[in-house]
């Protein structure tokens, strides 16, 4: 993950133009931006993308509301210049489901009430998604380890444990699955 | 869960709720997920000082600057609003005075956020610097210069005494007096989703507004008053709120310089705060100093109790007349208190503004409570779940402060916690390090009384019918993540007998909803519930009466279940939902309905009466496991265990989710957050950001056992109540307490801090006072207080006569009407 970088806004005279040009891969999709060199991927995908599942809760990297796989990884996408990530697989919440079948994850968020106002939700959801690719039979302890970095205010965390161990179980049961 | 009904087919189920796929698949639109053609970004030029004149404010900069296409200052919208009739001291942009560090003092429109910002930068203001009034202290000492001129004496925002009997009596009588001095600190909502507005004027000329609130029903009035046009030209439009917790429940400068904008540029506009400006916009809960004196019998029982409270109010009103009543107005509504005391002041100071948080002015006044209690049982050698179970409050019964108590399910809240933290072999019991404390609580089940003076019901819900058995449900209030459209949806699929799944939700859209007051004092499931109760009830007696006519029964006959309309005593005989939708809109025309709900008026009769009463009460024990770190003072939360009496869970995954949630906010409460300013410089807040303002994560959140017990109240929906708020309320005296079990030191404020246990830690071994909290209780020139002679003592609710209008002449308040101030009937 590059490190975080705070780019001096440039003082624009009107009419330059200052823009970069990006092919980003996003949802297993080939994405061309054309976009200012400051964008962070966050502003990208919601703003230049319209990809508004990707949410933001503090844009200084604390809350992990912004979370986003980078090649499966978690990364923050408020800290992330759209820039690094070209030539990159990046998924959201958007691509997740598997056209219209949700993903076990949301299914069991959405059952079991791991999602009250749903706004720290998604990036649960990728974190989760990481965590589980990475370990299909995860602890209670794991899974609170995984998650740490995302906060939530709604729920007290433990309603979002069980629908991870659920949708652990599922994935378990069903095996390898399509979808991203 | 006890109390499930068999007859029930929705009520009590754990169905998903009606909003989970949107919010699993990031199709739930939040207010800044919203973008429209030719939108303008806006944002807000605050103060960098606290406390200062505005000598003059230059945007010619500004105006300027590539991309910018409207600049606004205060004279741009010079009049005021705020939340409450009796405090409207807020503008949109400050006028001629800023009160606080980051007081939105001008505002830019652009085609870029950055340009937007790079304008902010270049507006020129000038400060006359003021003296800052740093804490409540201050503002007792300093009456000048006023923050501002309207108070009830210098910078004491309000002041307030009420006496419902012979308090100094009750103490003679007790066996034991004891008086507390306790600090509860202030700390703030922090909810994920950073407050957000757009605005856009329509073709037609009308303003729409989509908005993070949680009130739109107010935001809507205080749009119309600031904007000067008729309210039937606005339109506000609650989004779901990415959480909320009484932080999105004033309307805001930013709603109504968005507005504005759009109305000057012809273009949607919107503004979304930073997360250091959601510090600044604040309203959370008040710091809060506590004298409680409580004198007992030997057996535990309460004499008499006197309370008094100093608010931190910060610099404007917002929610904090009603505060300051709520932290003396539900002692009495848990453990009998035969004569009760309360005098509550609140400063204004130079910081952001408090107002309702979780709880709204009872977590404080509970925490004190809950503490002395536990103190108090151990001088009388008692066991404080014993003591508490022979003073409970009866139900069906008035409090001293007339507030009228219908179910009350603590005692069996207090059974299952004790018997299943195994508390009688715990407390007391555990090796040094290791304790468990127990508290209770009790909250509103919504607010009798609206925010402004008005006879309206406070919830309408209105359904149309389709006559392919469809049904659209039409109500204002306001999804915060709570699960008010489930709660509404479940309410009319029970009462029509069709699946949630048939039940179309619209909510919180002032052009098409009826009012809602909105989601704050934990109103909504209570006051929606019975308004789509009515409305559905309205709705299948127009069905049975014309499905019944065709099947030949007579329409009392006739059950609705299982999407279909049959006759009880011979169920093949019947027709399908949408056969009798058709079959009465064939006779009748198109079927609509409507309910509301207003709640049954107050018994009370004095001023201040306003605040506390309710529909029902919920009530809540806690028993917490901790775990001292002696070397560090760290404290941690091993396991809570939890019981609420909801009355009747209408979604156990919903309640479930509220208990654990309130429980993790308690938490933090307890050991963490704080808001923390630099009272030696100006005034900042030392840490606006989500990394230095500590909140619990996963590594810190307990196990949590929740039971809910169900003693369904006749006032509530299927018997329901609040389960939103009230589970907060125990969880920190819980902790406060076993902090003690575990250590034998007393922290009497919040939080509690390695720093603070490690220092009582110290005391403790020098053999001094193992106690770390406030030691005075500063005068506060306390008007004669209200006399009102409780219920017991041949009371009618009303004040002595005479004494009341001397007292209110004593206030010196300024009279607007508003019932919030407490003014009664």
């Amino acid at each position: 993950m590059p490190e975080a970088r705070t780019p001096k806004k440039p003082r624009r005279a009107r009419g330059t133009k200052s823009a970069v040009h990006l092919l980003l891969r996003v949802n297993g999709e080939d994405r061309e931006v054309t976009t200012a060199p400051h964008r962070t991927l966050l502003e990208t995908l919601r703003e230049d993308l319209g990809l508004t599942g990707t949410k933001h809760g503090c844009e200084l990297g604390e809350c992990g509301t912004c979370t986003v796989l980078v090649d499966g990884q978690p990364i923050l996408s408020c800290l992330a210049l759209s820039a690094d990530y070209e030539g990159r697989e990046i998924t959201t919440v958007e691509g997740m489901a598997d056209g219209a079948q949700l993903h076990p994850l949301q299914e069991t968020f959405a059952d079991l009430g791991a999602a009250q106002c749903g706004y720290c939700t998604p990036g649960f959801l990728l974190t989760a998604k990481a965590l589980l690719e990475e370990k299909p039979s995860p602890s209670r302890e794991e899974i609170r380890e995984a998650l740490a970095g995302n906060l939530c205010r709604c729920t007290g965390y433990l309603k979002i444990y069980e629908a991870v161990e659920q949708a652990a179980a599922r994935m378990r049961e069903e095996g390898p699955r399509g979808g991203r | 869960m006890a109390g499930a009904d068999k007859t029930l087919r929705v009520i009590g189920k754990p169905v998903r709720r009606v909003d989970g796929r949107a919010k699993v698949t990031g199709l739930t639109k939040f207010a800044d997920d919203l973008f429209l053609p030719r939108m303008l970004f806006a944002r807000l030029l605050r103060s960098t000082e606290a406390h200062a004149r505005i000598v003059s404010v230059d945007v010619s900069g500004a105006s300027k600057h590539p991309g910018v296409r409207a600049v606004l200052t205060g004279k741009d919208l010079p009049v005021p609003f705020g939340i409450l009739p009796v405090s409207e001291d807020e503008h949109a942009l400050s006028l001629d005075k800023v009160r606080f560090v980051g007081d939105p003092v001008a505002a830019v429109a652009a085609t870029t956020e950055d340009a937007a910002a790079e304008a902010c930068d270049l507006i020129r203001v000038e400060y006359e610097p003021l003296r800052l009034i740093a804490d409540p202290e201050d503002a007792l000492a300093h009456s000048e210069p006023k923050i501002h001129d309207y108070a009830d004496q210098g910078n004491l925002h309000k002041v307030v005494a009420l006496e419902f009997g012979d308090v100094e009596e009750g103490f003679r009588e007790a066996d034991l007096v004891r008086e507390d001095l306790v600090f509860f600190e202030g700390n703030t909502h922090l909810p994920m989703e950073q407050h957000a507005a757009l605005a856009t004027q329509d073709a037609d000329g009308r303003v729409t507004l989509w908005s993070s609130t949680q009130t739109p029903h107010y935001v809507h009035r205080a749009l119309a008053k600031v904007l000067g046009l008729p309210a039937s030209r606005i339109r506000v439009i609650a989004t779901p709120n990415g959480g909320g917790f009484g932080g999105k429940s004033d309307p805001f400068n930013h709603e109504i310089v968005a507005a504005k904008l759009a109305m000057l540029t012809g273009r949607p506009v919107k503004l979304t705060l930073t997360r250091e400006e959601v510090f600044y916009c604040h309203r959370g809960r008040h710091p809060t100093l506590m004298a409680v004196k409580t004198g007992v019998k030997r057996d535990g029982s309460i004499t008499a109790m006197d309370f008094r409270t100093l608010l931190d109010g910060g610099g404007y009103g917002s929610y904090g007349v009603a505060s300051t009543y709520y932290t003396g107005a539900l002692q009495t509504v848990t453990y009998r208190v035969p004569r009760y005391r309360f005098r509550g002041a609140r400063a204004f100071t130079n910081k952001p503004p408090c107002g309702p948080k979780r709880g709204h002015g009872t977590p404080q006044p509970r925490h004190a409570l809950e503490v002395q209690l536990d103190k108090i049982a151990e001088s009388l050698g008692l066991d404080p779940a014993e003591m508490r179970l022979r003073t409970l409050h009866p139900p069906n019964s008035l409090t001293a402060n007339y507030l009228r108590v219908g179910s009350m399910g603590l005692r069996s809240c207090l059974e299952k916690v004790v018997e299943g933290s195994g508390w009688r072999s715990k407390f007391r019991k555990l090796p040094e390090g290791r304790g468990v404390g127990l508290a209770c609580s009790s909250y509103i089940c919504g607010a009798g009384l609206p925010i402004y003076w008005n006879n309206l019901p406070q919830s309408g819900v209105q359904l149309l019918l389709d006559r392919g058995g469809g049904v659209t449900a039409f109500c204002g209030s306001t999804e915060i993540g709570q699960g008010s459209d489930s709660v509404l949806a479940f309410m009319v699929a029970e009462g029509l007998g069709i699946p949630p799944a048939d039940v179309r939700i619209v909510t919180a859209d002032t052009d098409l909803t009826p009012v809602d007051l909105g989601s704050y004092s934990s109103r909504v499931t209570l006051m929606t519930g019975n308004a789509a109760i009515q409305a559905a009830e309205r709705a299948r007696e127009i069905l049975a009466t014309h499905a019944g006519a065709k099947l030949g029964v007579p329409p009392t006959r006739l059950g609705f279940a299982e999407g279909r309309v049959f006759d009880v005593e011979d169920p093949a005989k019947g027709m399908t939902f949408a056969e009798a939708v058709v079959c009465a809109e064939s006779k009748v025309g198109t079927v609509g309905t409507v309910g509301s709900y207003s709640p049954p008026p107050s018994p009370g009769r004095y001023k201040g009466a306003g605040v506390g009463p309710s529909a029902a009460y919920s009530y809540t024990a806690c028993v917490a496991e901790v775990a001292v770190d002696r070397g560090t003072g760290i404290v941690r939360v091993e396991r809570i265990w939890i019981a609420h009496d909801i009355g009747r869970a209408v979604n156990p995954i919903l309640a479930l989710g509220q208990v654990e949630g309130s429980v993790y906010m308690g938490v933090g409460e307890a050991l963490m957050e704080e808001m923390a300013y630099r009272g030696n410089r100006f005034g900042v807040h030392k840490i606006p950001s989500m990394l230095e303002y500590k909140s619990p994560t996963t590594l810190e959140m307990p196990d949590v056992v929740t039971y809910l017990v169900e003693d369904p109240d006749p006032n509530g929906p299927y018997g329901a109540k609040e389960v939103g708020q009230g589970p907060l309320l125990p969880v920190p005296p819980a902790i406060a307490n076993a902090v003690y079990d575990a250590v034998r030191v007393r922290v009497d404020e919040v939080p509690i801090t390695p720093e603070k246990v490690l220092r009582a830690l110290k005391l403790r071994a020098a053999g001094k006072e193992a106690r770390v909290g406030p030691t005075r209780f500063p005068d506060v020139p306390w008007p004669e207080a209200i006399r009102v002679p409780p219920p017991w003592e041949g009371g009618d609710g009303r004040a002595v006569a005479g004494e009341a209008r001397a007292a209110e002449r004593g206030a010196g308040g300024r009279r607007q009407g508003g019932l919030a101030t407490g003014v009664s009937k």
